[in-house]
């Protein structure tokens, strides 16, 4: 399905956040966050280090439980879910790319069985057709064929965030969390990464939620932003608006901070 | 000190009943890893402690013993553990399969099938079946609790992506009951599939690792696998040279520095036995015992833990 | 199609010290259906402004915006990405594209956003940077290589590749020969003639007279005047 399609088809929110909270003793996480987030889109989320960005990622993608709050993943209570079906949503509808490649894949696996690992976890268990679904991704994410039986630690460091896009995406999940997927490559690296997630999205009608403090990576990524300060969300709103026309004084700052090339 | 100021079967009867409680919940629950408090016993881990505590405490005055290691009963580790309990237990010994009540055994299953009543008790290196993809035993254990067993195919599919076919040949896991999966043991794949289905009582044990493990009489056992690339048992293409025995599994034994080797039945009891019966292979029944030649060498567990 | 009334815009400093600039109040203008509209009047009275406000780019402070039945002000995120993809096209005089994209798939991409198939889109992409003279050799390498009137030209033939009911044109024919800038008014005059709604700023006064039916002065918003 396209994007166009799938946005076509519905007009409820993927994922409905409300009131989200996370506290760690006495200081603030992330506090009272909202948003929607519907099909086909990609929500950037930016803000300095500590501004609660990634607290908030981990509460949505389940690696923490809120405080307080709402999440409903298409139509669902998640945190009302049997942990049995909250971590069998993360291995089939969602995808967690993290920002160091070594945290999301397995390193003394090959790269076939990196990507084939979600298939069989959701049961497949013919090898012919695993390799063939290995392959088509590899095929994707611009790895070559003949590299599927190496492992990640014999890839640069692209490959491997490449490869470990292609784990998350080979069971065709349809809400990707991304932690600063960019981060730690090299600027031409990066733009590569860059063009095939804009692909992705756009082919596979993907929703990302994805966290950086990169505004570039955002603006060519994101179609909406919301901009993070102490754990709360001081602004939010069409990505090319929250950049050119910030209205939160924390937004204007960390606009014009950025080193113009 | 006298050997009467042991206990019986050398564990105090707290401890006996400690692991018999993990036993009996192990039964209960096939399949799923049991913690105890392993104690320390008078052998170094890897020489079978979790078997021997099983044995302990699965013991009674009235019981015959068989131990077995790699199918022989004539090797140094089941001497000197059979040695060990006719010592504080003061039970009989058999080598005779048939005639035990308790069997314990290190890597094999023996060739004569088991009956109602029996005990066979494993001694387990690592019982974790998830342990080499999956470093954090919280979890593993989160896998197990959740059924996640997509990880166990990861090791199967890159047996096939580097050998071309399930290259594992010994612990093979396997899935019980439908539900845990579960490392056999370092038995040969060959062995697999007598687990499933078996009238005796199947206990493991792993002293370092502090887990009991049971399978139940007459519990389904599946070994993993792929539609495509279906679990097959494997053994060496030979008869037995000393009984001709063409089903059993072999153990391949040197002779000389010329090339010279022979194939035996790694299973010394079902060997001498068919001889008795005067059955003969290549070489006639002329040799004693298999392990004669083989103490020096075995072809399934080539790792560190419970290698001798 | 597009309808503007009444509409007012203040940047607020924070960072320093809180200044509030009005910018423009009291903004009205109308384009219809085959109808190009040009925005005049002198350098910094916002003819820029009221552009980015149509397209979503700046938030206005009062008022309405109303392109195709969508009021923009008030619009969420979401609505104005899909009057954005389907309605709403704008060439700005910058081009943004991800690095190491070939130019072919930078023209493209609306159509690929649209969901027509990839062959098809590239075949339109084509058609559009051979009219624009950009030459073949240069369609798989990437735009952020090209010199400044090429690059203008890549964004135009991105402007374009789609027919877009409601275009916004920020100097289109700045930058260019005579040829290109001949290409240029052609297209422009073709989405008129198809029914677009067009509203443009032209310092190049003769292309101004050719293409705009009507012009609005902008001065007439800047908050001093209407005050």
């Amino acid at each position: 399905m396209t994007m166009m399609e799938r946005m076509a088809v519905t007009d409820q929110p993927l994922l409905r956040v409300e009131g989200l909270t996370k506290r760690y003793g006495p200081r603030i996480g992330c506090a009272d966050v909202s948003f929607d987030l519907y099909p086909g889109e990609v929500l950037g989320i930016v803000g300095e280090s500590g501004s609660g960005k990634s607290t908030l990622l981990s509460c949505l993608a389940g690696h923490q439980r809120p405080d307080l709050g709402r999440i409903t993943y298409d139509g669902r209570d998640v945190l009302a879910m049997s942990e049995t079906d909250r971590r069998r949503l993360s291995r089939t509808d969602w995808a967690y790319v993290h920002q160091n490649p070594r945290d999301g894949l397995r390193m003394g696996v090959s790269a076939g069985g990196n990507v084939g690992e979600r298939l069989m976890a959701v049961g497949a268990r013919h090898y012919g057709e695993i390799r063939g679904k290995a392959l088509d991704w590899l095929g994707r994410v611009e790895i070559a064929p003949d590299r599927i039986d190496d492992r990640p630690s014999a890839f640069s460091g692209g490959m491997q965030q490449r490869l470990q896009i292609a784990r998350n995406l080979v069971t065709s999940p349809r809400l990707v969390f991304m932690d600063e997927p960019t981060g730690g490559l090299d600027v031409s690296v990066q733009a590569r990464l860059l063009d095939l997630l804009r692909g992705l999205v756009r082919d596979l009608g993907l929703s990302v939620i994805i966290v950086t403090h990169d505004l570039a990576v955002v603006r060519l990524l994101a179609h909406r932003l919301m901009v993070m300060k102490s754990g709360r969300v001081v602004e939010q709103g069409l990505t090319d608006q929250v950049l050119d026309d910030p209205q939160h004084g924390y937004t204007q700052l960390l606009v014009s901070s950025v080193l113009q090339v | 000190m006298t050997d009467q100021a042991y206990n019986f079967a050398y564990l105090d009867e707290q401890t006996k009943r400690m692991i018999r409680r993990a036993i009996l919940k192990g039964i209960a629950v096939p399949g799923y890893q049991v913690p105890f408090a392993s104690r320390e016993m008078p052998m170094p881990y890897g020489w079978g402690t979790g078997g021997v505590q099983v044995t302990a405490a699965c013991l009674v005055p009235e019981d015959r013993l068989k131990v077995i290691d790699q199918g022989a009963d004539d090797t140094t580790n089941a001497v000197s553990i059979r040695r060990f309990f006719q010592r504080t237990a003061g039970v009989a010994t058999t080598e005779a399969t048939t005639e035990a009540t308790v069997i314990q055994t290190r890597h094999r299953i023996p060739e004569t099938p088991l009956k109602a009543g029996q005990i066979l008790v494993y001694q387990v290196p690592i019982p974790e079946p998830l342990r080499f993809l999956e470093p954090r035993e919280t979890e593993t254990r989160k896998m197990h609790e959740l059924e996640e067993y997509g990880l166990m195919h990861v090791k199967l599919y890159e047996d096939i992506a580097r050998h071309g076919q399930i290259a594992t040949s010994y612990a093979y896991p396997v899935k019980v009951e439908g539900r845990y999966v579960m490392d056999p043991s370092p038995i040969p794949k060959f062995d697999n599939p007598k687990l499933s289905g078996n009238p005796a009582i199947q206990l493991f044990g792993a002293g370092r690792e502090q887990r009991i493990y049971a399978l139940p009489p007459w519990t389904e056992v599946v070994s993993l696998d792929f539609d495509d690339h279906p679990f097959e048992t494997s053994k060496a293409p030979h008869d037995c040279d000393l009984c001709g025995a063409q089903d059993s599994y072999l153990d391949e034994v040197i002779t000389d520095d010329q090339g010279g080797r022979m194939f035996v039945c790694s299973d010394t009891d079902f060997c001498a036995g068919r001889r008795a019966k005067g059955h003969a292979g290549r070489l006639g029944a002329g040799q004693k015992s298999s392990k004669t030649f083989a103490n020096s060498f075995e072809g399934i567990w080539p790792g560190t833990e419970g290698a001798r | 199609m597009i309808e503007v009334h009444d509409l007012a815009k203040s940047f607020t400093l924070h960072n320093q010290g809180g200044a509030v600039i009005p910018v423009m109040a009291g903004a009205a203008l109308t384009v219809a259906p085959g109808e190009c509209v040009g925005l005049v009047g002198r350098s910094g009275a916002g003819k820029s402004t009221l552009m980015r406000m149509v397209y979503g780019n700046y938030l206005a402070a009062s008022g309405s915006l109303i392109v195709a039945g969508v009021d923009v002000a008030r619009a969420s995120p979401r609505e104005i990405i899909r009057l954005r993809r389907e309605t709403l096209g704008y060439v700005s005089q910058f081009l943004r594209v991800v690095p190491r994209v070939p130019t072919l798939d930078v023209v493209a991409e609306p159509l690929l956003a649209l969901g027509i198939p990839a062959a098809e889109a590239r075949n339109r992409a084509a058609a559009l940077l051979s009219r624009l003279n950009i030459p073949e050799r240069l369609w798989p390498l990437s735009p952020t290589t090209f010199s400044g009137g090429e690059q203008q030209r890549v964004n135009i033939a991105r402007g374009f590749a789609h027919a877009y009911p409601a275009l916004l044109l920020d100097e289109p024919t700045a930058s260019l020969d005579a040829a290109n800038r001949e290409v240029v008014l052609g297209l422009i005059e073709e989405a008129k003639a198809r029914g677009a709604a067009i509203l443009g700023i032209f310092h190049d006064e003769a292309a101004r007279a050719r293409v705009c039916d009507r012009l609005v002065d902008v001065t007439g918003f800047t908050p001093s005047v209407a005050a």
